[in-house]
């Protein structure tokens, strides 16, 4: 369990050193986010992965969050571990469809294939990148899938042509439609149950 | 087991003659018996053809390993020594052209499909396909996921069907005990006639 305290004064230090960068800072269950602007990743990462009280030198995983009602749509998160310090850090910024995030495979080489991730199922542009490339989904698929506006379903399906010799590509036909259940139970959750309605004249007292 | 020369007489040597009764219909003692008078009054034996290869080939079904996902670890435990798939001659194969029957074992994804068909087409005649689990037989848990094949069968003609998420080893080997039996009862030379 890392320190509070410690990571307070990390991330003021972070704050201080990058004054033009960090936007916001903050430390919720023992963890340590620094919000920076979008231009000034690379000098960010280049400034914890080198510091001497930072030393993150190994860039874990990067993502990103889906926020459709917002101007700029989506939050880039990069996660770092430092093992000199046993410390982790999360760096976030925020980017829309439009607006290209520079690429950080100069800072860690492994984050070119996080970054054709975050492309493939976000769409988020990273600039500079040596081979921005779909990587996990199919060859030539359309739209990026963990936005939140993606069907469930998708837009085609495959078979195998017995004509064709080949796999086909088709609209998706769906035998039944996706049910959601919902799974409360009527005694915690329902506030109304089948057959109440009958009983409403007697008294409201078990409505609420 | 006893032998009783009374009931191995009454068959005949009749039995193992083309139109004659099943051979699977007598018991064991029987049947054996029987092979020991053919071979005894003649020096060869009369069997059907179709019926030999049929036998021949369900007691060596060497699976194409197609483990795509969770059910790969339990198709691992029926090889491995405890359900033991080698007693029923079944040793898996990691090449198509060498596999009898394909046991595709996990969530099949688009983008794995058409890898699923060519290793299918590289396997020879006759060829056979178990569908493992949930997944494999219609999507399963993925089946509303735009990146997953709503079942194999829309890639490969399956044979068996496993169910369960994941089937436990001792159903994918009761799932391979009914190929066996189905090969058996279709009893084809040339599977491509049937």
């Amino acid at each position: 369990m890392a320190d509070t305290q410690a990571l307070t004064d990390l991330g003021e230090y972070i704050a201080s050193a990058l004054m033009d960068e960090v936007t916001e800072t903050s430390v919720a269950n023992q963890q340590l986010t620094v919000w920076v602007t979008r231009p000034s990743i690379v000098k960010v990462l280049s400034f914890l992965r080198d510091d001497q009280n930072c030393h993150f030198r190994l860039l874990m995983d990067i993502t990103a969050i889906d926020h459709p009602e917002r101007q700029e749509r989506f939050e880039v998160v990069y996660s770092l571990l430092s093992l000199k310090h046993n410390q982790r850090v999360r760096v976030k910024l925020p980017a829309g469809e439009e607006t290209p995030v520079d690429s950080v495979t100069e800072v860690y080489s492994n984050a070119g294939w996080c970054e054709r991730e975050v492309w493939d199922l976000y769409g988020v542009f990273f600039a500079n990148h040596p081979d921005l490339r779909r990587i996990l989904t199919d060859y030539g698929f359309e739209g990026h899938p963990l936005r939140k506006d993606f069907p469930l379903t998708g837009f085609v399906e495959v078979r195998y042509d017995e004509d064709e010799k080949r796999v086909v590509y088709e609209p998706v036909k769906l035998t039944q439609e996706f049910r959601n259940f919902d799974f409360m139970s009527p005694w915690e959750g329902m506030l109304h149950l089948p057959g109440d309605e009958k009983a409403e004249g007697h008294g409201e007292e078990n409505e609420g | 087991m006893g032998v009783n020369p009374s009931l191995a007489r009454e068959g005949g040597p009749q039995a193992l003659q083309p139109g004659g009764r099943d051979v699977a219909d007598l018991d064991k003692s029987k049947l054996l018996d029987n092979l020991g008078h053919e071979l005894q009054d003649k020096g060869f034996l009369v069997a059907q053809l179709d019926k030999l290869s049929a036998w021949a080939r369900s007691g060596s079904m060497w699976p194409m390993t197609f483990g795509l996902a969770c059910c790969a670890i339990e198709m691992m435990h029926a090889g491995a020594s405890r359900y033991d798939l080698d007693r029923f001659g079944s040793v898996f194969m990691a090449s198509p052209r060498q596999a009898d029957v394909m046991i595709v074992a996990g969530t099949v994804c688009n983008k794995m499909a058409p890898a699923l068909r060519k290793v299918y087409d590289q396997m020879a005649e006759p060829r056979y396909v178990i569908s493992m689990g949930s997944c494999a037989n219609g999507g399963g848990y993925y089946h509303y996921s735009y990146s997953v094949v709503r079942g194999c069968d829309r890639i490969i003609p399956v044979d068996i069907y496993v169910p369960g998420c994941p089937p436990t080893a001792e159903a994918l080997l009761y799932g391979v005990l009914q190929l066996q039996k189905k090969i058996r009862r279709e009893g084809q030379l040339d599977r491509t006639m049937a």
